[in-house]
């Protein structure tokens, strides 16, 4: 159980229930009272809630260290330039190398070439989602039986593991997002056992058959000639697995969670399908799914307040997105919304290097999902009914909605 | 309308060649190429707006 929440202000916890069921509300308010709020848990860490101020430590990395990115009773030390999982935990100049080792592989061109796949998954995910539910308007969970697959099969594929072990490695996946702390192992990283065997297993099998993927690719990409180190191969590709997994079934998860009540939207998406694209961004802006973090590497003002060497700090993208300084109209969904310089991907050097991957993933699934089922509500009004996750991504986890009209094929309805 | 492109801004979030694909390309890492000379043609301006207006690193400058 956690400890109960005296004041957001001085004793936030973002892996709280409490956090997980209002966070949008938690941001306004500390927004408005105490926009770099502080808590003595975790060892000390601080939150930002304005644009300005998240974009100021995104962009500021001397003052702040990436080696250390999920907020733990654990804190990384001595692990930069490269920390455990590059580029997302190293610094520069180290940042950059291993970064435009990746960057070819996440090109729009590149990811274009997974969308008819993405696709193909959409509509297989509704048809057997469909095939269960009748025309009288029954329930599906649109969070476990569509949002969750379809990432889950894009990375498998991308990585060049088999897609049945996603429910092996949303487990994985889980522990160390949304319940960061507990269950604690030798190392601080919850159940790193389990990781390291998976990850273990699939490099062995690559090198004993080798493949043309992002597996292979590494395992046979060279810095100044020299094969890439075992941490490097390794903390890269549980990178790609834990940040393109959770956090894109958390976008498409929240967006449908806005379709289904807000049928306004839904009209729009289904009379007017090149408003999607701006869909997606306000998708992105509104319900941006990832909080990062970092280390204060040196003492530094942000906002009016000192921030001291070696206190966490959590980076809420999210909030930043809300903030009236930096939106007209920050507090509404504008589904056309034409001035969107959302932070959903971050900023600075460590822009999400999946951000095409998850564009296209959220486009796919909600361009299927609206025209197989154009219509749909909450089965239940009672917001509890929905629950979110906690920690550093945040998303609808169960998402029971009624299907109110479905088109037979995903080519009806325009 | 001139444009100008900050390539030392630029992080490769893509959103002015998706938005304005006559005016901008993404080079093999997804970095941002400006296609035209500085001058935005007439039948272009709203995209040249549209692509300034969503670039979160503030990394295109437009001046009328």
């Amino acid at each position: 159980m956690k400890q109960p929440v005296e004041a957001w202000e001085t004793d936030f916890d973002h892996t709280h229930p409490d956090y997980a069921a209002r966070a949008p509300e938690i941001w306004d308010e500390l927004r408005a009272t105490c926009p770099v709020a502080h808590s003595d848990r975790f060892g000390g860490v601080w939150l930002p809630t304005r644009h300005a101020d998240v974009a100021q430590i995104a962009h500021d990395t001397e003052h702040f260290s990436s080696e250390g990115v999920i907020v733990t009773d654990w804190k990384p030390e001595n692990l930069a330039p490269m920390g455990y999982a590059p580029p997302i935990t190293s610094d520069p100049p180290f940042h950059a190398i291993a970064r435009r080792l990746l960057l070819p592989a996440f090109s729009p061109r590149e990811i274009a070439r997974w969308e008819p796949s993405a696709r193909e998954s959409a509509r297989q995910l509704l048809d057997e989602m469909l095939a269960k539910v009748g025309d009288g308007g029954d329930v599906v969970d649109a969070a476990t039986e569509y949002a969750q697959h379809i990432p889950v099969r894009v990375i498998a594929d991308m990585l060049g593991v088999p897609r049945e072990d996603g429910d092996i490695f949303r487990g994985i996946i889980h522990r160390i997002l949304e319940t960061p702390g507990e269950g604690v192992g030798i190392e601080g990283i919850p159940d790193e056992d389990r990781l390291d065997t998976y990850l273990t297993a699939a490099i062995e099998d690559h090198q004993a058959h080798p493949k043309d993927d992002l597996i292979g690719y590494l395992l046979e990409a060279r810095l100044e000639g020299e094969p890439l180190t075992v941490d490097h191969i390794f903390g890269t590709i549980a990178l790609i697995l834990i940040a393109g997994i959770d956090t894109t079934w958390s976008a498409i998860g929240a967006s449908l969670w806005h379709l289904a009540q807000t049928p306004a939207d839904r009209r729009r998406l289904v009379d007017d399908p090149d408003v999607l694209p701006f869909a997606v961004e306000e998708f992105l802006r509104f319900y941006a799914p990832v909080t990062m973090a970092r280390i204060v590497a040196d003492e530094v003002e942000v906002g009016g307040t000192t921030l001291g060497r070696r206190d966490w700090v959590l980076l809420p993208f999210p909030a930043a997105n809300r903030d009236p300084a930096a939106f007209e109209h920050a507090d509404a969904f504008v589904i056309d919304r034409a001035k969107n310089r959302h932070l959903a991907f971050g900023v600075g050097i460590h822009r999400c290097i999946g951000s095409n991957l998850a564009r296209m993933e959220l486009n796919v699934a909600v361009d299927e999902w609206m025209k197989r089922v154009p219509d749909f509500e909450l089965a239940d009004t009672d917001p509890a009914a929905v629950t979110w996750s906690a920690g550093q991504v945040r998303g609808p986890r169960t998402l029971p909605v009624r299907i109110l009209k479905t088109n037979a094929t995903s080519d009806g309805g325009h | 309308m001139k444009i100008v492109l900050d390539l030392s801004k630029c992080q490769g979030h893509g959103r002015c060649y998706s938005l304005a694909p006559e005016l901008f390309e993404s080079d093999a890492e997804g970095n941002s190429v400006l296609l035209v000379d500085g001058d935005v043609p007439a039948d272009l301006v709203d995209a040249a707006v549209l692509a300034a207006d969503n670039c979160p690193e503030f990394a295109i400058e437009i001046e009328r």
